[in-house]
């Protein structure tokens, strides 16, 4: 027989193994999705059809890698083909058995005939053990010539395999079990043996309903490689379909969707924490459906990606015994808590179940069948498109896109979309379509689920009052705060504001401090961990305006069977928030009722057996937490009160992971609760890492005592003891919401032991141990030196021999304090720096770059550590490239006007320009006045033009004139998070800039609202680059683990440059914690970049740029050898004007003029362009002089040379010498053919695309001429972005300005593909007879879209969905009249366009600044969320319309001035004119009954800026003084 | 912190003194305290920056930022443990440091910098006055017994540490009263002595012995000390004056800056020295050779003792009014400067080198001298006479006040054996320890002539050295390496 290995160390997904820094953890992937189904269940082979039709019309949603062919995968699932199957099995020897009384499944097999046969003959065993038979195996024909070398290489062997049922099995349920059964074992078996070809095996499916064919395919390959699917004899009534969209190209035949049960586009955010938990819940699981469960576990397969794992769970989930849309809506559940309008039937469903599992949260289109139901659903947030037609002939077509599928407009009955947290499913056993609110009802009915929660969930408020609670103990506070590592700056800077205002602090101007394990100071082990934050493959959230969707309420207690409810699985209690005070951490500790049982364990240990003395009282703490759980204790009370002279607390998040997987490993986990009370957390940070290792609950005690210690001292006026532990409370729940929306993370319970965090610092075997699964990639200490920290404060605390008064230390760590932590912007370098760049003097600024680079003193960077090979072939300086080729790769970062003054961002334009490198406007447009050179030759404008998520400025006009375009997924400084800029600092000269009104605030979304995706991001590259053909496009990330992946997946989708970000890095304000805690150095994130890029060989295509804290030439050379091509400088060059890092950029009173808007403060600027050129030119020099030592003597041969590059030997740091570069410096062995450096360009494709095939060509006369051009023409979904590049031509020719009014007018029929009209200015009028996708209008900027059903379509157009999602975002200028529903996020961003809707989605509105909008249909929830500016209109028939409206920024009001009435009857006018609407027609007959239904919604903040203008009016002052003036209160 | 619009809403204000014809009448401090207000402003002014340069600029590393906004905050009593968390002595520095923490201060760029001396003057004063400064004993002894020699700033300042830390301390002083130069060196009207004896007060409660007229090496035999005590610091400070050796210098009435204020100082403690031992300006044509801080201390001393007229004479050119270009921020700003003894009368030269002085019956009676220009030479300045601007001056006193060349090496210095520097200081390794193991030192005497911050911090720093030395390890802060 075979032979085991030890663990389950390979899997079947075919990834290659890890190695340097890259990990098959972190891939992601992002698809196209759909589904074609007969409603009434008939079988046709024309469904087979349809379905592919589908797949080849969503290939731009899929990707390719380095070779055109080998796509990322594809397949389709349908119903078990039984005529088919039994002729091709009749033609071979076997009889099949009738349907449903045999299961049959494609198996991918070794490619060695013999490993093929022993794979078999276990298949065969397990069949027999399992009392059922082997019809036998059928050899699938297949044709592997269209597929691409990688793929073909990595292609298994296919069989089909006949599983007869035995007799004795009754029903099909059960069959389908025992098939379930057969398949887990025999996976198990062939992945634990030794066989080479082992991760070949693979099973798609096993089935007595369904069979899968998939591949790692392109979605046109699927029917030349299974000849099978293209026989007419196959039939289904219903296909699911997929095209895959990985982040990297790496051969994987089984990562290929559709699933066993499913298929998906989007992603699992919290998939660390799903597997976990469902490793924990195992062992309490139960089943009399599937006896012996130990068999097939474990049930979810590492190394499969978040869908592969999710559709193990979900399959699990069915096999013991729930309806699959049951267990859909147990793991995806909609976002139930705070919904104000959801019935308490459903929401106590939602509750109970809450209880047994959490969700599986992230991103999520799920097509899912099971061969009888077919249906979808969508994540609670609606974050994918899924839209769908119901045709009058009974079918149902569901996809990621309308147009996928050619249907006679007269023969569609319904086009809808899935709304947010919706599930739709088609029954073709009853034929029939089952709605969102009939199937949630049926299974919230099942149960009196509101019963059980009432008899058995505690809310923590009723359990009874405690019979102790800890006082604050002042005699020991300073002490006990020193033992805690307390700092002043911790009490002035954090805590303070967090209870004063109930807010995580600001800051500016990034971390230029030590890492943690290369401080010389003690630190808390949590400055040793960053948190990961999501980009491009799933989006952040807005936990501020979209607050709707999130849950920071919680249960904590025991969890039980999952596979058998009972009243009893939510004997929990419930929780408002993980962060508990005193009074409530004891209600728990003193509870006494039934099921519930509190034991608190000391988490200490004794401070004179130092490390040795914590490595055992961690094990001793396990050992007491099992024991407590086999004694019947169901909340474990981990706490370090108690700490003394002799005892020093174990660190808690140590104790809390070190439990947490301990008891996980054990399979006890869910039976309790973990409470931490501990003195040491205070941050958020410090919260959130606790909560994400595993903890339930957390109370904070020291920080309250601090804060009640503070109160006494004064240090907190106007608040008591409540008042500011509540505040304080509320600081830690908001910012841990931030921490874990960052991630797209909505509940907290999905986020409790999701360890969405990187390690820097520890060493693996520490790692492993207690925080299994986190990825540490340099090495660095273990548990005796982190008790060696522990006993330095401890010492302090206690010292033997006390000197003078105790005191706390000072820190430095946000500000340079002499004695604190270590900065590299510290007096000497800044001062030098700015004297030897004023001066011109070189010499002088070798000593500042000695200083930063000389580590021998103070370790402060990775790159500190690096040694530079210099060899022993250095050449004549004379050799090298000259200072002058050098400098065209240098980049300033993206600091907007805005957060730095006119002044400032035009030296750095003026210095950049002159030497031939590229400043970048950041995030707030450019004014139009800087895009021509001025008269003595310098040029104020940015090459680089930046295009984030507020979108601020981004118009035709901005994008035309640009060198580079770069977009900003994340920004160092606060990855994952949004930006806000206070009305009071929206000065009229910089709203002017960002399209928007003085005085009013704006708002930077966290996500880009076109971007959930990696397919939305090759869309948003693919827009841009349409906007101007000629610019570059960046895609800008922040280092983070998997970043490299990520890079792979945006070199696929054709970005010119990708940027990788330091999380050091950053200007401008950001909260503290996100400054400190977030993201990784550049360092670990390029090389992963070019390590991954290289393997994927897609490095050849595109340019790598890095920045974050860049200082030197030696970082330079640094960044070249890891494999950067170009560089990018911020706070240095703001340095060099200036800047003293001060680290107020967020207050306004920079006073060196460089980081304010204040126009006294902006006098004191003394910057000037030359000493920037200084800066940028003696950098070059040093570059040069390196150059020359090293040997090189162009950049390009320099680049990705990390065989050059050693870790300094000897480090003799206490922390420092555990750590081991070698992943960093890993080349990944490829042929000497693959390019490690950029040497050919994308191809964007932009040549097949209709703008230049047919509209540029045949709009000439107006481009050329301004004659008027009128053309007629179909459309279909892949033409995307469409009239895009003719909207460039325009504004290349004619500026901002662009044509008169419809000059330009193209009527279209058909279904149009996403961006339609994107960025089109003034001029073009695009006219669309059918329907439309996603971001229609975006960036508008200035041209007219009118959009309406075709006339052929019988169905109600205001009742039917027109365009998809995130309509008109960032829109600037322009109309858009759409008879028909829109779907979510209508308008979102809008800063000036006007439109006419017939009904909008959730978030309409949303962050909008400017324009109007007219809505004469329904709305979705939460609209109007973060607008400030603008206007909208909505007819509110049902008069619940401020239900669904977000009144935190906006008023509604009654349309009642007669411009408002005057504006909506014209808008209305129009709409009528251009789209024939009988909506508007009836509204405007019957205006009076019209006029009291609308409501006019308007933003607080824009309108007293209108006020202010009318006062201002009256009063004759200038209005912008006087909006000013009434901003700034 | 508290106001960050302080500085742009409030400019900077002047330290209050005396009007001129009071003060020159009499030998008390010529600052008045400023109202709290005032000085509440002047706080908010302080921009809490990310990089204090202020607090870099400070020898002690003074956590000026905090206190600042202490102050702001009328939070007084957490403002002074913040500043003696730092310095001992902050009535000392406060009274008579120059302030480079604010010839660094960030706001100096483009404005007038933060009053950060006359902040940290107003916390002490406030807390002596509200009685929070008082006796801190050690709750520890260590049994280990340290000897200071020399009770100027350095060594007051060693001593409290070291007591702090649980040693036993004696402080030797070869003067009869304690407190070296904050005793005699400066003048009464910019540091009356109650404030000295204030603190010393304090720091006998603490337990420390004092012992004055105690010059070890000379009554006192070095190894007396080197049997009884664990460790000595030498901190005696650079006491010996540079002289000018140009003809005529042995005539009487030319005087070291030093005797004349000592006398002075000693007069308005209560001291009775006969007029034939006294040196008075009182009538008399004085000249002060030398521009220094010094030469000012003589020059008030000198207009309250009458003098007809008052010269001081400085080699170097005068300095400019702003920072000149090679003199940027946040270096010590080189400009010309008017001190309260400048603002009573006198007249400053600058460029003048005397060249001789000649006289009558042995008395000074004319001081020759010319203009000069200053030349560097490989890096090495010179002043070469300008020809033609030879001048002479009728003059009946002249003051040399032209700096101090290094310790005494009589003595104690020679007995012990220590090393010594080539600028003739007393050489120590990184833990402030001399050639001599258990010696160690601190101050201007193996600094050179600097200022008091200097010495405290360095008076701090051989305190750690010294405990660390004695019991292996050290709490005590360490603020110079």
């Amino acid at each position: 027989m075979i032979e085991e290995t030890d663990t389950v160390s390979t899997t079947p997904y075919g990834n290659p193994p890890r190695q340097g820094l890259y990990d098959p953890t972190y891939e992601h992937d992002a698809c196209g999705v759909g589904f074609v189904v007969d409603i009434k269940g008939r079988k046709s082979h024309t469904v087979i059809q349809q379905a592919l039709t589908v797949l080849k019309n969503l290939l731009h949603r899929g990707a390719c890698g380095s070779e055109p062919n080998t796509g990322d995968g594809a397949g389709v699932l349908i119903q078990m083909p039984h005529v088919f199957l039994a002729r091709e099995c009749g033609q071979i020897g076997i009889t099949l058995p009738a349907p449903g009384h045999y299961g049959a499944g494609l198996v991918f097999l070794p490619t060695d005939p013999s490993q093929t046969a022993k794979c078999q003959a276990i298949f065969e065993e397990i069949i027999l053990e399992e009392g059922q038979t082997l019809l036998g195996w059928r050899d699938v024909p297949t044709d592997d010539s269209p597929i691409g070398p990688s793929a073909r290489a990595a292609k298994p062997v296919f069989k089909q395999i006949f599983i007869g049922r035995n007799p004795a099995i009754l029903d099909d349920r059960t069959f389908e079990q025992k098939l379930y059964i057969i398949r887990k074992q025999v996976e198990h078996v062939v992945y634990r043996s030794t066989l080479p070809q082992r991760t070949l095996f693979y099973i798609p499916s096993l089935s007595s309903n369904t069979l899968v064919y998939k591949g790692m395919l392109i979605g046109d390959q699927i029917e030349a490689t299974f000849p099978d699917i293209t026989d007419p004899a196959v039939e289904s009534a219903l296909a699911l379909v997929h095209q895959r969209f990985s982040t990297n190209t790496f051969p994987s035949w089984p990562l290929a969707h559709p699933y066993r049960y499913m298929a998906h586009n989007g992603e699992i955010n919290t998939l660390r924490g799903n597997i976990n938990w469902m490793r924990a819940r195992e062992a309490l699981c139960e089943s009399e459906l599937l006896p012996d469960l130990k068999r097939i576990f474990p049930i979810v397969l590492e190394g499969g990606s978040d869908s592969a794992i999710f559709d193990n769970v979900l399959e699990f989930l069915v096999m013991g015994g729930r309806p699959l849309p049951h267990a859909i809506l147990m793991m995806i559940p909609e976002a139930w808590s705070g919904h104000e309008s959801m019935g308490e039937e459903r929401k106590a469903f939602y509750e109970y179940h809450g209880c047994l599992m959490e969700p599986w949260d992230g991103p999520a289109s799920i097509a899912f069948t099971d061969g009888t139901v077919i249906g979808a659903v969508l994540d609670r947030n609606g974050l994918r498109p899924s839209r769908y037609y119901v045709t009058k002939d009974g079918m149902v077509v569901m996809a990621s896109e309308v147009g996928v599928l050619d249907i006679p407009p007269e023969n569609v009955l319904i086009k809808e979309r899935l709304h947010p947290g919706r599930i739709f499913l088609v029954d073709t056993a009853q034929g029939r379509i089952i709605d969102d609110a009939e199937l949630k009802h049926a299974f919230a009915a099942e149960h009196p689920y509101q019963e059980w929660l009432q008899q058995h969930l505690v809310p923590l408020e009723e359990l009874p009052a405690p019979p102790h609670v800890h006082e604050p103990d002042h005699e020991t506070v300073l002490q006990r705060q020193q033992l805690f590592g307390y700092t002043h700056e911790d009490l002035r800077l954090l805590l303070a504001p967090m209870a004063l205002k109930g807010e995580e602090p600001v800051g500016s101007m990034g971390n230029d401090a030590s890492l943690a394990v290369l401080s010389d100071r003690p630190r808390l082990l949590y400055d040793y961990f960053q948190q990961l934050f999501a980009q491009v493959t799933n989006p952040p959230l807005d936990a501020i305006r979209e607050e709707l969707v999130t849950q920071m309420a919680t249960t904590i207690g025991p969890e039980r069977n999952l596979l058998k409810p009972e009243p009893e699985s939510c004997r929990q209690i419930k929780l408002k928030t993980p962060v508990l005070d005193n009074e409530e951490l004891a209600r728990i500790r003193y509870v006494d009722l039934p099921g519930f049982r509190s034991i608190t364990l000391p988490m200490l240990f004794s401070v004179a057996e130092g490390g040795s003395g914590l490595d055992q009282a961690l094990q001793e703490l396990c050992r007491k937490a099992s024991q407590a759980i086999a004694d019947g204790y169901t909340f474990l009370i981990l706490s370090d009160r108690g700490v003394c002279k002799e005892l020093a607390p174990i660190p808690a998040l140590l104790a809390t992971a070190g439990v947490h997987h301990h008891l996980v490993r054990e399979g006890t986990r869910t039976r309790v609760g973990l409470i931490i009370e501990s003195g040491e957390p205070r941050e958020v940070h410090h919260a959130a890492l606790l909560i994400g290792y595993g903890a339930g609950a957390i109370n904070p005690y020291l920080a309250f005592e601090t804060l009640d210690d503070m109160i006494h001292e004064g240090l907190l006026p106007g608040l008591d003891h409540k008042k500011a532990v509540k505040h304080y409370i509320k600081a830690l729940n908001k910012g841990v919401l931030k921490v874990i929306s960052k991630m797209g993370i909505s509940t907290i319970q999905s986020y409790r032991g999701a360890q969405i965090f990187e390690a820097i610092g520890l060493n693996k075997a520490f790692v492993d141990r207690c925080f299994t699964w986190t990825a540490s990639r340099i090495g660095g200490i273990g548990i005796d030196v982190v008790a060696e920290e522990v006993i330095l404060r401890h010492r302090r605390a206690f010292p033997e021999r006390p000197v003078g008064q105790p005191e706390l230390e000072w820190g430095g760590e946000y500000q340079w304090r002499r004695d604190g932590e270590h900065h590299l912007f510290n007096p000497e370098t800044i001062s030098k720096l700015q004297y030897s760049t004023r001066t011109g003097q070189y010499t002088i600024f070798k000593e500042y770059a000695e200083m930063i680079n000389d580590h021998n003193t103070n370790l402060c960077t990775l790159r500190g550590l690096f040694d530079l090979k210099c060899g022993d072939q250095p050449i004549p300086l004379e050799e090298v490239e000259p200072v002058e080729s050098i400098l065209k790769r240098f980049a300033t970062g993206a600091m907007s006007y805005g957060s730095i003054s006119q002044e400032a961002h035009e030296t750095l334009a003026i210095a950049m320009n002159r030497l031939g490198a590229r400043s970048n406007t950041g995030e707030g447009g450019e004014d139009s006045a800087r895009f021509t050179p001025d008269s003595n030759g310098d040029w104020r404008r940015s090459a680089i033009k930046q295009v984030a998520s507020g979108r601020f400025g981004v118009t035709s006009e901005y994008l035309t004139n640009a060198t580079d375009i770069q977009i900003k997924m994340a920004q160092g400084s606060k990855p994952g998070e949004g930006g806000q800029l206070p009305g009071a600092k929206v000065y009229p000269w910089i709203a002017k800039v960002r399209h928007s009104t003085p005085g009013v605030g704006l708002i930077s979304p966290p996500p880009h609202h076109d971007i959930y995706s990696i397919e939305d991001l090759k869309q948003l590259i693919h827009d841009l680059k349409n906007s101007n053909p000629t610019a570059r496009i960046h895609v800008k990330l922040v280092a983070e683990v998997g970043v490299g992946t990520i890079a792979a997946g945006v070199a696929k989708a054709f970005s010119d440059v990708v940027l990788i970000s330091g999380h050091d890095g950053g200007t401008g304000a950001s909260p503290l914690g996100s400054i400190k805690h977030a993201g990784l150095p550049w360092e670990l994130g390029l090389a992963e970049t070019q390590q991954v890029l290289v393997m994927n060989k897609l490095r050849d295509r595109i340019v790598v740029q890095v920045d974050g804290q860049m200082k030197t030439g030696r970082d330079v050379v640094i960044a070249a050898l890891l494999g950067a091509e170009e560089y990018g400088f911020s706070t240095a060059p703001l340095v060099v004007m200036g800047c003293i890092m001060m680290r107020v950029c967020h207050l306004n009173t920079c006073p060196v003029g460089v980081a304010t808007q204040d126009p006294e403060l902006r006098k004191n600027f003394t910057g000037k362009p030359e000493y920037v050129e200084n800066f940028f030119r003696f950098i070059a020099r040093e570059v040069r002089e390196l150059m020359a030592q090293l040997g090189f003597r162009t950049m390009d041969d320099m680049i990705g040379r990390m065989d050059r590059l050693e870790m300094r030997k000897a480090i003799e740091h206490w922390k420092a010498r555990g750590l081991d570069y070698s992943s960093i410096l890993y080349c990944p062995e490829m042929g000497a053919e693959v390019a490690i450096r950029k040497v050919q360009d994308q191809n964007h494709g932009l040549e097949q695309s209709l703008d230049m095939t047919t509209l540029v060509p045949r709009c000439l006369p107006a481009l050329e001429r301004r004659e008027p051009v009128s053309l007629h023409l179909p459309i279909r979904n892949v033409n995307r972005t469409v009239g895009t590049i003719l909207g460039y031509e325009v504004t290349r020719r004619y500026g901002g300005e662009g044509l008169p009014d419809d000059m330009i007018r193209i009527r279209f029929t058909g279904a149009a593909g996403q961006s339609f009209g994107a960025f089109i200015p003034r001029g073009i009028t695009l006219i669309l007879e059918g329907d439309a996708n996603d971001y229609l209008g975006k960036g508008l900027s200035g041209g007219k879209i009118i959009a309406f059903p075709s006339r052929e379509a019988t169905f109600v157009p205001e009742e039917n969905i027109l365009v998809g999602n995130v309509v008109l975002y960032g829109a600037t200028k322009g109309e858009v009249y759409l008879r028909g529903i829109a779907g979510e996020r209508f308008a979102v961003r809008n800063s000036g366009a006007h439109a006419v809707v017939e009904g909008v989605g959730d978030h309409g509105c949303e962050y909008m600044t400017g324009g109007r909008v007219v809505v004469i249909g329904g709305t979705g929830r939460n609209f109007a969320a973060g607008m400030s500016g603008g206007v909208a209109y909505v007819l509110d028939e049902t008069g619940d319309f401020k239900n669904r409206c977000n009144l935190s920024m906006v008023d509604i009001e009654p349309l009642s001035a007669d411009e408002d009435i005057e504006e909506v009857q014209e808008l209305l006018r129009r709409h009528l004119r251009y789209t024939g609407s009988t909506v508007a027609d009836r509204l405007l007959r019957n205006w009076q009954a019209t006029e009291a239904k609308f409501v006019k919604v308007i933003a607080k903040d824009y309108k007293r800026a209108m006020k202010a203008l009318k006062r201002a009016e009256a009063e004759g002052i200038s209005w912008e003084q006087a909006v000013m003036a009434g901003a700034h209160g | 912190m508290g106001k960050p619009t302080g500085f742009i809403e409030f400019k900077r204000e002047k330290q209050p003194y005396r009007p001129v014809e009071e003060r020159t009448q009499d030998w008390r401090q010529v600052m008045l305290p400023w109202p709290t207000e005032t000085l509440k402003r002047q706080g908010a002014r302080c921009m809490d920056c990310g990089v204090p340069f202020c607090h870099r600029g400070c020898p002690l590393g003074n956590i000026i930022p905090d206190w600042n906004d202490l102050v702001y905050r009328d939070r007084w009593r957490d403002a002074i443990e913040r500043l003696h968390a730092t310095n001992n002595f902050p009535e000392f520095t406060g009274t008579a440091c120059p302030a480079p923490c604010e010839g660094s201060c960030v706001l100096g760029i483009n404005d007038d910098p933060v009053t950060i001396k006359a902040i940290e003057l107003a916390i002490v004063e406030h807390a002596f006055e509200a009685g929070w400064i008082r006796p801190e004993p050690p709750t520890v002894r260590t049994g280990k017994k340290v000897a200071v020699i020399g009770s100027g700033p350095a060594g007051l300042a060693a001593a409290q540490q070291l007591n702090r830390a649980g040693h036993w301390v004696t402080v030797f002083e070869r003067a009869d009263r304690i407190g070296g130069l904050l005793r005699y060196g400066i003048p009464e009207f910019k540091l009356e002595k109650r404030v000295l004896d204030r603190r010393l007060d304090q720091l006998q409660k603490e337990e420390i012995q004092f012992r004055a007229n105690a010059n070890v090496g000379v009554n006192v035999p070095v190894e007396e000390l080197r049997r009884e005590f664990d460790a000595i610091l030498l901190a005696g400070g650079a006491t010996t004056p540079r002289d000018l050796k140009i003809p005529g210098r042995e005539l009487r009435g030319i005087h070291f800056a030093m005797e004349y204020l000592t006398l002075q100082n000693q007069r308005c403690q209560g001291d009775v020295i006969p007029d034939e031992a006294f040196i008075t300006a009182n009538g008399k044509r004085v000249v002060i050779i030398g521009g220094g801080d010094t030469g000012a201390d003589c020059l008030g001393t000198a207009h309250r003792h009458g003098a007809l007229s008052v010269h001081q004479f400085e080699l170097l050119p005068r300095p400019p009014d702003t920072r000149a270009a090679e003199n940027p921020w946040p270096q010590w700003p080189v400009i010309f400067r008017t001190s309260s003894a400048h603002e009573e009368g006198g007249i400053r030269e600058f460029s003048v080198a005397t060249t001789s002085f000649s006289g009558e019956n042995g008395q000074v009676t004319k001081l020759h001298a010319h203009r000069v220009e200053i030349t560097a030479e490989n890096g090495r300045m010179s002043f070469k006479p300008i020809l033609g601007t030879e001048f002479e001056m009728e003059v009946d006193l002249v003051l040399l006040a032209m700096g101090f060349l290094g310790p005494d090496r009589n003595g104690l210095l020679d007995e012990l054996g220590v090393k010594l520097t080539e600028r003739g200081n007393v050489w120590r390794d990184e833990n402030w320890m001399t050639s001599v193991p258990g010696v160690f030192t601190a101050g201007d005497m193996q600094r050179g002539q600097s200022l008091i911050v200097w010495a405290i911090a360095e008076g701090r720093s051989a305190a750690h050295g010294i405990d660390r030395h004695l019991m292996g390890s050290s709490n005590l802060p360490a603020p110079l390496p």
